[in-house]
């Protein structure tokens, strides 16, 4: 089967959900839609054997072969882990979503139309061997986070935050298709493997460093790394299964897919490694340190997933040290770096989960009005409780391993030579462990702020009590993975891990077996990451202990000096100021916008035609003058004049009316009945027209213009003329290819069964011209129609933002 | 305004339809010789323009109780349908088909899926420009 189309089954699935909701009321809609991550989920895991094998599967569907686009399913180690995250984490989430979302109250339609939107092209993303279609597919990720975030789109924060993860997502988005075009330049080709297997010869190109910058603005973007993180946190006004899906385990990870993809490409540079070991630990430090200053349960697990999605870039950078020396010390960074983003996805989202429960169940997320909900809420206090200390790094869970392993590539970053390391890579393990003490705070904050201590139940919206079962299924799943990862580490290592790291590192391994990583809790007491583990569980809880004295200090910062502030600023300017330029020159006069359109027509058009000399007059083919068209001439002219002369508005649609029936007569004398046939019938109509619409206009009104703009127009008006009669001219007598009039003549009784050449060109040969004619005709009268209809200017309050 | 000009009301009523027959004529003509469906429904759209100088807009909406806009759609879907179907014959977008049949009646006749086309382009014409005279003639 050509699995390459599976990727469109969510999309093909998502066209019967508007239906399903509108007839079906009694199911809720969710039920239909999780069966299509279950069915995907399940395929693909059959392909675990091929990719644990090495392997790769690939399938592909030609979309514009001359431009050399198509549409790939490259399934490798990577790709797979990725696509089983998708369709996994997907089925969960659309599991509690059908419990979160009232079947009732919200526009279920809609929202699994987003969803379903979004995993397709999430899974265009990952499995895209093709850089444009991989960049079609990113795009469409970033609109269907627009559309999901703005989910409740009555409410101003959900709109703001759609239209600024949108414009961070999308600006990275274009970059990265810069890159991808360089790239595709330098290669020849645009299909991922194809450069990967001459991704030699690329070192050193001048277009290789500003191709790489360019694609990790685009991966820095999607993943939130700093200073683009500030995207995240607004993102949380969607609804929290989406926040769980989109914002935590796939979307935000698209950016980390695509350091990964690029870096056998890449990983020869210095500036790559640099660039993503320290964007990647920058931002574990900031999201962690920030992650402590929210009071929104929804804000602080957005600044977590910011740091650890930092932690994950930085291991990726770290890895990629291995093209530059082959030693077993450095080869843990990229099986951290897989092995965290399976553990994050699993802890982070079934804390996304309690996040929404407990909004659900009390009415708040803020942890100042929550505490000592854990007798209340015993099971999603569990569940809240595991997945934190995941977080936090500490055993008997998954994030302890992937934790450790962390500590141990930084560490290791210390004995790396090449580019300056030597003297700066003692910096990599101080900001790791410093920002992993801040790890430590915010997950104790997050978990015992919200369920242990006193209880406030006085102040909570509503009376809380554990969620209905079907809540709890999803988080309680994600919450036992958690702990079962840790158990058998090696396992999902061999499945699922390896072939990742194989695809990355295509340069070092050909088979997943050579991966030479064994995961074990147990160091012995003389490795230097027990005893980090230690300080930061010592130092930690210490500063967690005296959280709230020292927590008042995060209002030091003024709020005018944040990114959040220099991206409103950013867009206040943008818009205030583009605002400002237009208005310099809309004058909201429709003649105006005529003088514009005429004078840069007359310019352009007469100085291109003097500067490539293409002005040319050969009398030789012109017709006779008759007299009948002398006549004609003459009628035209005073008719002319008349519009311009008369002093109102009836004499001049009728001298108008005039103008055009003398040309129709020209049709007539040059012998083209059709052209004469319409020209006329259109006069008479439009002359209806303005009879019709005559009583509704003001008076003629000259509004202000003084005899110097008269003085313009009149230029303009030459010009134009001229223009037009010069261009006749040259037109009329050079022939640059010979006239299909022939063809015409030729093939209209034998190809097209017609006689009339002129109309059959209007619906055969040249029909697509006439169907795009015929839809701007109606759109034309429905726009008319809605425009008379709504009154839309009177009604200034229709504006939403006012 | 109330207007009550008999001569005029009177000779609308047999010039409409002379007007309304010539335009059908004329776009089954098209193909052979001058006309189509273009100037057709400019022909139509005449006649009936013909029948609100003379009458108001009222009468001439209970006279013909066509929704235009509704007129302009399946237009619109007529020309893109007869597009589209060449897909299904396994031929390019747009490939028109034709063929010679003797009808009785009419004789040897061309039968061409251009004409649906066409009469797509008929109705749209009709259905928009009407749409635009009626919301513009009716606004007060």
């Amino acid at each position: 089967m050509e699995f390459v189309l599976l990727i469109f089954l969510p999309i093909v699935a998502a066209l019967f959900i508007p239906l399903l909701f509108r007839k079906i009321k009694g199911i809720h809609t969710g039920w239909f839609v999780l069966a299509v991550p279950v069915v995907l989920f399940i395929y693909y895991t059959t392909f675990i054997k091929t990719t644990m094998d090495g392997g790769h599967a690939l399938s592909e569907l030609q979309w514009i072969p001359s431009l050399g686009i198509s549409f790939v399913s490259y399934l490798d180690g990577l790709s797979i882990l990725f696509s089983l995250l998708i369709t996994g984490i997907g089925a969960l989430v659309v599991l509690y979503s059908i419990f979160y979302l009232d079947k009732n109250k919200e526009k279920l339609g809609n929202f699994y139309v987003y969803l379903l939107l979004f995993m397709s092209a999430m899974l265009g993303v990952v499995q895209s061997d093709n850089v444009i279609s991989l960049y079609l597919f990113w795009e469409l990720t970033s609109i269907s986070s627009f559309l999901l975030i703005g989910y409740w789109f009555t409410r101003d924060g959900s709109r703001f935050g759609a239209l600024k993860s949108m414009m961070v997502t999308v600006f990275g988005g274009l970059m990265m298709l810069g890159g991808f075009i360089l790239l595709g330049i330098m290669g020849g080709t645009f299909s991922i493997r194809e450069l990967i297997a001459q991704s030699s010869t690329f070192v050193g190109h001048e277009f290789f460093t500003l191709a790489l910058v360019l694609i990790l603005l685009g991966a820095f973007t999607k993943s939130a790394q700093f200073p683009f993180y500030i995207w995240l946190p607004d993102a949380m006004e969607a609804p929290t299964p989406v926040s769980a899906y989109l914002h935590s385990a796939t979307m935000v990870k698209a950016g980390l897919y695509l350091v990964a993809r690029f870096t056998p490409i890449f990983a020869a540079s210095e500036v790559w490694i640099w660039l993503v070991t320290g964007i990647g630990l920058l931002t574990l430090f900031w999201g962690s340190l920030f992650a402590v200053k929210q009071t929104d349960l929804k804000a602080i697990l957005a600044f977590s997933t910011v740091s650890q999605l930092g932690l994950i870039m930085s291991l990726l950078g770290a890895g990629a040290i291995t093209f530059h020396v082959d030693e077993a010390l450095f080869s843990f960074a990229m099986f951290a770096a897989i092995f965290h983003l399976i553990n994050h996805a699993t802890f982070k989202g079934s804390l996304f989960m309690i996040a929404g429960i407990v909004d659900h169940e009390t009415g708040t997320r803020d942890i100042r009005k929550l505490g000592g909900l854990m007798s209340i809420m015993p099971v999603s206090f569990t569940v809240a409780f595991i997945g934190s200390m995941s977080m936090a790094g500490l055993p008997p869970f998954n994030g302890f391993l992937s934790k450790e392993m962390f500590l141990q590539s930084m560490l290791a970053i210390r004995h790396f030579e090449l580019f300056n390391f030597s003297t700066w890579g003692v910096v990599f393990p101080v900001v790791a462990w410093i920002a992993s003490v801040f790890t430590f705070i915010y997950s104790f904050y997050f978990v015992f702020k919200t369920f242990a201590g006193k209880q406030k139940i006085g102040k909570l919206p509503r009376k809380p009590h554990e969620a209905p079962f079907g809540m709890l299924i999803s988080p309680v799943i994600l919450a036992m993975l958690v702990v079962t990862i840790f158990f058998i580490p090696n396992v999902v290592g061999k499945w699922l891990v390896k072939p990742a790291v194989m695809a990355i590192q295509p340069y070092q391994y050909s088979h997943p077996s050579e991966v030479g990583v064994h995961v074990s809790a147990w160091h012995g007491f003389d490795s230097p990451e027990l005893w980090l583990t230690v300080g930061i569980v010592l130092i930690g809880g210490l500063l967690y202990l005296s959280l709230s004295k020292w927590q008042k200090f995060y209002g030091i910062q003024p709020d005018t000096l944040s990114l959040n502030a220099l991206y409103d600023t950013t867009m206040m300017f943008s818009e205030k100021g583009m605002n400002r330029l237009s208005r310099i020159y809309m004058t909201g006069l429709i003649r105006t916008y005529l003088l514009y359109i005429f004078a840069f027509l007359s310019v352009t058009t007469i100085a291109m035609l003097f500067l490539q000399d293409a002005f040319a007059v050969d009398m030789s083919s012109f017709s006779k003058i008759s007299a009948y068209g002398l006549i004609n001439a003459v009628i035209l002219l005073l008719a002319v004049a008349f519009v311009l002369l008369s002093k109102t508005r009836l004499g001049a649609i009728i001298s108008l009316g005039a103008v055009g029936y003398s040309v129709a007569l020209f049709f007539v004398i040059f012998k083209a009945p059709d052209l004469a046939l319409t020209q006329l019938v259109i006069e008479t109509v439009s002359v209806a027209l303005f009879l019709l619409a005559f009583q509704h206009l003001p008076k003629l009104s000259d509004h202000g213009e003084k005899k110097s703009h008269k003085f313009v127009n009149a230029i303009i008006a030459l010009g134009v003329g001229v223009t037009v009669t010069l261009v006749a001219l040259s037109s009329h007598s050079q022939k640059l290819v010979q006239s299909i009039s022939q063809y015409y003549k030729d093939t209209v009784e034998t190809e097209a069964g017609g006689g009339n050449i002129v109309n059959v060109i209007l619906v055969d040969y040249r029909g697509f011209d006439t169907l795009f004619e015929i839809a701007v005709l109606a759109i034309a009268g429905i726009g008319v129609l809605g425009m008379i209809k709504l009154r839309l200017a009177r009604k200034e309050s229709s504006d939403e933002n006012k | 305004m109330k207007t009550n000009d008999v001569i005029l009301q009177t000779t609308t009523k047999v010039v409409f339809f002379i007007i309304f027959l010539f335009s059908i004529h004329i776009f089954f003509a098209g193909h052979y010789t001058p006309g189509g469906g273009f100037v057709g429904g400019l022909l139509t759209t005449g006649a009936i323009v013909l029948l609100l100088l003379a009458f108001d807009l009222k009468t001439v909406q209970k006279a013909l109780p066509f929704n235009f806009t509704i007129m302009t759609a399946i237009g619109l879907l007529l020309a893109l349908g007869t597009a589209a179907g060449a897909i299904f014959f396994n031929v390019p977008f747009f490939t028109h088909a034709f063929d010679y049949f003797t009808l009785p009646l009419f004789g040897e006749t061309s039968l061409h899926t251009a004409i649906i086309f066409d009469a797509g382009v008929f109705l749209v014409v009709v259905g928009s420009a009407i749409t635009i005279i009626q919301s513009i003639g009716g606004d007060s």
